[in-house]
């Protein structure tokens, strides 16, 4: 296929391919090197610093009982006694484990794809879209300590509206932050409803991209709406919706905030991360603790992000 | 197919629209920065401890009284000592909630030169770590106008680090004409309260307002059992961690207050505090322990009406004098910029004549102060005043009686599951147990 008219083509020949790439880093002047060097080296340096290297902190503490006071000097190490304690003396990591995987569940299979959803229908001209497009994403842009204030209201046992609305008063009422039967879903709904809002945008500014004349085609041969989406434009908006997958499992596992709002995260709401900020925020932070359970969740994290990176690479090879 | 031919062609086009900001913009949706409300929300953490103005003319307050009232007696009350002193005062302020969190990082940081805080296990803990000044001149000429109660809770060994203003008791408050309509008379044992409670539930009402949803409330619950069962010095020792979480005496605690759950608002998990004295200010609770603060979800109309009597005694041999009434004050770290100034301002906070000032202002609390102005007090103070002088044994409250971090991450869930499951009092004592025996032991330095 690639003819040698071509300057630098990726498949070359096998003979030629050696030293060309060679020749052509030559080719870049000094000056591109160093703008090449900035461009790669400060984001690189800036993820390091950021990122890489409090994590490797919080994995160091994780072995220590440091309870935040004092020189670093001062900090004691005890082995992985934090990760036994965790597992033994900790009740709350079990129900966290449980309830992160409930998230992920729940979003990958409920809230992901009814934000989708809403995308394709609002991907349509209707009239007063812009109106739908803003409720929807509401949600996703209102203050925290809102957010928690709007479902105290609905959710409340004695005063709530969602109690009054279905008619339970008195020893009927269902106590919807109460019940650690019951909270977990009724979290789960808060969640749902900034999550649908934020893969709606996403994936509307994906539906947007597509080219008209590829719906047109499938019209033209007689695909229905659902066939036209699910063997056309689904496919291709394959990169959005690695990302969109992506996004969901991240939520999934630091869902944290309404969590949090209403109860720190206490009394069936535990979460990975509420247990990681209750045990590393507060008067008197058990750092090594914490950071236990934040290396957890940043193990159980890496295992997602190799499962990505690997189906993009590998999808990218295909190509 | 004409499918299939189209569809490798398209491919190219998705990269593009990962571009997602341009396709936003050009399509005017709503552009809020997603999360940015969360982040915004614990802002605030970071934001203490502002810098010290360290002129000898002025000191810099760390305040947790964001509240309306509070910060109103608080501004007086400086207002009054700069035109004594000549010292200007530059407050601070945060909301409670996010003073607390922070103070290990506020301490350790920057500190203003005096700052807001409690009595007790929760001061004490911090000097321990060598973050607070010592006051024990202060109290040289500030001590005479306290009892030796407010100076045991002030003090850490010999040396003070604490100057209390302010206190109030918990207790259990009612509606006075709600009892007086039913004929309800106050018990004085623990046979009178269960028959109270029953009669209560016979007259339609819930006898015991509870909301937990934040997960203090139990803890006044706790204490005042465990008081009233095993006495003022084992629950001291209890919260010190000196001794057994496990023991038969506090599974005796558990298995009265199991007995007395049937008693109080059925889901105590999901209700917050301030839901609970709605109902007994809506006249469907009957009694609420709770601390004097209570009063700020009456209506001023309704105040008069409000009333409280202590916890029954359940052991006659330990009788009903013991109680939690927190105390709060003033304290300084270990080196402010201006100490000289701060200790000025020390002074005059333990005197009778600035808590006069705060009190007025906020009259949900009392004067810590011997000599302070009562004569303005409002019957409920003047009761409060009462119980407090009489107390045979002043607990702060469990979450100041014990190390903090034990108090959030293992007292508190552990107390919602009993309060959601109160059969299986053995799983509870063991998961404190557990608890106490990993953080008093794993976090000592």
């Amino acid at each position: 296929m690639a003819t040698t008219s071509v300057p630098a083509p990726p498949a070359a020949g096998p003979t030629g391919g050696r030293d060309r790439p060679a020749r052509r880093l030559r080719l870049l002047t000094r000056q591109d090197r160093v703008v090449l060097a900035l461009m790669l080296g400060v984001p690189a340096i800036l993820v390091l610093g950021i990122v890489w290297l409090p994590a490797l902190g919080t994995v160091l503490l994780s072995f220590t009982n440091w309870n935040g006071i004092g020189p670093v000097s001062e900090i004691e190490f005890i082995g992985a006694r934090n990760y036994t304690d965790v597992v033994t003396t900790y009740p709350p990591f079990d129900t966290a484990i449980r309830n992160n995987i409930l998230f992920l569940v729940v979003l990958f299979l409920v809230a992901t794809p009814l934000g989708m959803f809403m995308a394709v229908l609002l991907d349509r001209e209707l009239r007063g879209t812009t109106f739908y497009r803003s409720a929807l994403y509401i949600p996703v842009v209102l203050s925290l300590a809102l957010v928690g204030f709007i479902w105290q209201l609905i959710y409340s046992r004695d005063q709530g509206l969602l109690n009054a609305v279905l008619g339970l008063q008195g020893p009927d009422a269902i106590a919807w932050y109460g019940d650690p039967n019951v909270n977990i879903w009724a979290i789960l709904v808060a969640s749902s409803w900034r999550h649908v809002g934020y893969i709606m945008l996403l994936y509307l500014a994906g539906l947007r991209g597509v080219d008209p004349s590829l719906k047109e085609a499938a019209a033209v041969d007689g695909a229905g709406q659902a066939r036209t989406f699910f063997s056309v434009v689904f496919p291709v908006l394959r990169p959005v919706n690695i990302v969109v997958l992506v996004i969901t499992v991240i939520e999934a596992l630091r869902a944290f905030d309404i969590a949090w709002v209403v109860n720190k995260g206490r009394n069936g709401l535990e979460l990975l991360g509420t247990l990681v900020a209750s045990n590393l925020i507060g008067e008197a932070s058990l750092v090594g603790f914490g950071s236990a359970i934040a290396t957890l969740l940043l193990a159980v994290s890496t295992v997602f992000i190799v499962i990505y990176l690997v189906t993009i690479l590998r999808g990218e090879e295909q190509r | 197919m004409p499918i299939r031919r189209s569809a490798p062609r398209a491919l190219s086009l998705p990269r593009r629209s990962l571009h997602l900001p341009s396709t936003v913009s050009r399509r005017t949706v709503l552009r809020g920065a997603a999360g940015a409300g969360a982040l915004s929300a614990m802002g605030g953490l970071a934001a203490c401890g502002g810098d010290s103005g360290a002129g000898s003319g002025s000191i810099t307050l760390g305040s947790r009284s964001g509240d309306e009232a509070p910060r109103q007696a608080e501004d007086a009350a400086i207002a009054a000592f700069t035109e004594q002193s000549g010292i200007e005062v530059e407050a601070n302020v945060s909301d409670n909630e996010t003073f607390q969190e922070s103070i290990n990082s506020y301490l350790q940081g920057d500190p203003d030169d005096v700052f807001t805080w409690f009595a007790g296990f929760r001061a004490r803990f911090f000097d321990d770590q060598g973050l607070i000044g010592d006051l024990s001149d202060v109290w040289e000429d500030i001590g005479g106008g306290y009892s030796d109660a407010f100076r045991d809770a002030s003090s850490n060994g010999d040396k003070q680090i604490v100057v209390p203003v302010s206190n109030y008791p918990w207790a259990i408050f009612y509606r006075r004409s709600v009892f007086e309509e039913n004929g309800w008379d106050i018990p004085e044992t623990l046979d009178d309260f269960v028959a109270l409670c029953e009669e209560v539930q016979g007259a339609g009402l819930t006898p015991v307002a509870l909301g937990d949803q934040d997960g203090w409330p139990a803890m006044g619950t706790f204490d005042i059992l465990n008081m009233r069962i095993n006495g003022y010095d084992f629950h001291i020792e209890l919260m010190a961690g000196e001794r057994e979480w496990d023991s038969p005496e506090v599974g005796a605690v558990f298995e009265q207050w199991a007995e007395l759950l049937p008693f109080h608002q059925e889901d105590p998990n999901g209700r917050t505090w301030q839901e609970a004295a709605q109902s007994l200010l809506n006249r469907e609770s009957a009694m609420y322990l709770l601390g004097l603060f209570v009063g700020e979800q009456f209506p001023e109309e309704e105040r008069g009406d409000l009333d409280f009597f202590a916890f029954p005694e359940i052991d006659p041999a330990i009788g009903a004098g013991d109680l939690d009434a927190p105390i709060d004050g003033y304290m300084m770290p270990a080196s402010p910029a201006n100490e000289e100034g701060a200790k000025e301002f020390l002074r005059f906070m333990g005197s009778a004549e600035a808590q006069d000032i705060l009190i007025e202002a906020s009259p949900n609390s009392i004067a810590a102060h011997n000599d302070a102005d009562t004569s303005g007090y409002t019957e409920l103070q003047n009761k409060a005043v009462e119980i407090i002088a009489n107390a045979t044994g002043i607990a702060q409250f469990l979450d100041r009686d014990t190390r903090p971090d034990f108090a959030s991450t293992v007292v508190i869930p552990t107390f919602q599951a009993f309060l959601n499951n109160p059969d299986d009092i053995d799983t509870i004592l063991s998961d404190l147990q557990a608890g106490k025996e990993r953080i008093f032991t794993g976090g000592e330095s």
